[in-house]
């Protein structure tokens, strides 16, 4: 049986949390989603109802609301007995988590898996990307974390699983979550959106990112900058496409004034369609780019952006 | 107080790592090899916490060959105060370098440990997490930002969407990530300095940790190559491509 730990708002789950439930269905056996959460009826009944889902259980406490690492942590080690996976999404919450339960159950994780083999087997990136290891583990329990763009999202419906309540685990007290500071957008989420524009360093400055805003509004998109840009000021961390950023492979990615080092090209070379617009012709994004554009970036982005209409 | 921060010596981020023909794994001799880049953030943090008076001693630890000694040295140049290596040459995961951390910490009592988010060589993401749980500590992963006063640790980290703040009683990890600080360059009388700074060398057995992998790597592969280098001339060129040819665009 697999536990897949459900990423979500309250109302809603987070995205990358269908794709952890896709590579479950991929290792075959019953699936149980643990929607840990204050008030969160409606993550629940959306994760029954995900197709391939068995059961969504539901933790309700207040120090689930905002939950930590450690009050989730000791909630997951005490329904682990029954699993012999526990998968997460690989995204900064599931980051966060999943190496926690897996230490206190003495087992390894494997992380940010891009495909399953086996149900001991798995692949994963290394390196930034640059090579691809098939890993086996031989513990008892298998604690894995998901990179969702290795498996398609498993149908939001469909499901016919059941919402169980258990036991929230006592309130470790460890930590106070005093504040989250989340951006208000309207754009998609970065990591699921169908189309990302990005950029880099060429943007010489955070003013000129609303440049690229013009453009993303036309395409409905998300914005996102490598790590040079988030590095020089002109991007908020969360806005980081890369090998220690976020994963994107939406089915167009505009690249603006990004070189290509290898770290970015970690985080987006798996989109459908590459664009990029550089002046240097050199640059090593256009080896990789469907639709490369050589010229300032500060006349085409109104052209482009004047094109679409 | 006493802060440990764990070290970890990579592949220099520069170096385009080749497969090795076997598939046994990636080529790694004769590449120059750095202190892991977020593992360097944590150095600088615990140093500018001993500079504020906040600390009063940093102890650099890594856990590998004797080669890692080299990457201590650099530790001890940019302002730690002693280094510890636990040697040894079997192939160290995550797992068994959180257990290795934890003797070392249930020895030096540190009150923090601040240590990088992720390897750039493994990219797993882990030890730091694992250390906690292992000590029983909280944790504050991802952090850009450490308030440390009255025993308690005020960390801003970095989260999908924005930032999240924590509060926490020391002791206490944290993982630094990359907006956190600007790490500083050791300078030619520090990197002498550091030459005569103590470093102490113990065994894995001494600490009582089996250090066994617990994954096995069956085969490392080069990931399928992308065709690009497709050219327009133009913006015009390039949406009607876009909508035509691609058909990602309405």
């Amino acid at each position: 049986m697999i536990l897949v730990i459900a990423e979500h708002d309250g109302t809603a789950l987070k995205s990358a949390t269908r794709n952890a439930i896709a590579a479950a269905s991929r290792i075959g056996g019953p699936i149980d989603v643990l929607v840990a959460g204050h008030d969160a009826g409606g993550a629940a009944q959306a994760a029954a109802q995900v197709a391939g889902v068995a059961r969504a259980l539901h933790a309700d406490a207040p120090q689930y609301a905002t939950p930590t690492a450690e009050n989730l942590a000791t909630l997951v080690v005490g329904l682990a007995a029954a699993y012999t996976h526990i998968l997460l999404p690989a995204t900064g919450f599931g980051k966060n988590l999943g190496p926690r339960i897996a230490a206190l159950l003495d087992v390894a994780q494997i992380s940010d898996i891009i495909a399953v083999e086996s149900a001991d087997t798995f692949v994963r990136p290394i390196y930034a990307g640059s090579a691809f290891a098939t890993v086996q583990s031989k513990d008892a329990t298998k604690v894995v974390t998901v990179r969702a763009t290795g498996f398609d999202a498993a149908p939001a419906t469909g499901g016919s699983g059941t919402v169980e309540p258990v036991a929230a685990a006592a309130d470790g007290g460890k930590v106070q979550v005093l504040g989250q500071e989340l951006t208000v957008s309207d754009r998609p989420e970065l990591a699921s959106a169908r189309v990302v524009v990005s950029g880099g360093r060429g943007l010489q400055n955070g003013a000129n990112f609303k440049l690229l805003e013009a453009l993303a509004d036309k395409l409905h998109a998300a914005i996102g900058a490598s790590r040079a840009a988030v590095d020089a000021g002109y991007a908020p961390n969360d806005y980081q496409v890369g090998q220690t950023g976020k994963i994107v492979a939406p089915d167009l990615y505009i690249a603006v004034g990004i070189s290509g080092a290898i770290q970015h090209l970690a985080g987006m070379k798996d989109s459908k369609v590459i664009v990029a617009i550089n002046k240097d012709p050199e640059a090593p994004i256009f080896q990789i780019a469907d639709y490369g554009l050589v010229g300032d970036l500060f006349e085409i982005v109104p052209q482009l952006t004047a094109e679409l209409g | 107080m006493k802060v440990l921060v764990p070290i970890k010596r990579v592949v220099d981020f520069n170096v385009k790592v080749r497969v090795k023909p076997d598939g046994s794994g990636v080529d790694t001799a004769n590449v120059k090899m750095s202190m892991n880049p977020f593992d360097e953030i944590a150095v600088e943090e615990a140093v500018r916490l001993k500079e504020k008076g906040v600390a009063t001693e940093v102890v650099a630890v890594s856990c590998g060959t004797a080669a890692c000694q080299e990457t201590l040295r650099t530790a001890l140049a940019i302002g730690a105060d002693r280094a510890l290596l636990v040697e040894t040459e079997v192939e160290l995961q995550p797992l068994a370098v959180a257990k290795l951390l934890r003797a070392i910490a249930e020895r030096e009592s540190p009150q923090l440990v601040i240590m990088g988010k992720q390897a750039i060589d493994d990219d797993a993401n882990q030890t730091g997490q694992m250390l906690a749980a292992l000590l029983d500590w909280p944790q504050a992963t991802f952090a850009s930002k450490i308030d440390i006063a009255n025993g308690r640790a005020t960390v801003k980290r970095e989260i999908d969407g924005g930032l999240e703040t924590l509060s926490m009683a020391l002791p206490a990890v944290i993982t630094a990530d990359l907006r956190l600080n600007e790490p500083r360059y050791a300078t030619l009388p520090n990197i002498m300095k550091a030459k005569k700074k103590p470093l102490e060398v113990v065994r894995p057995d001494a600490l009582g940790v089996d250090v066994a992998p617990r994954l096995t790597t069956l085969k490392v592969v080069e990931p399928p190559k992308r065709k690009g280098g497709g050219r327009v001339a133009d913006a015009k060129e390039l949406v009607a491509k876009l909508r035509n040819e691609a058909r990602v665009i309405p």
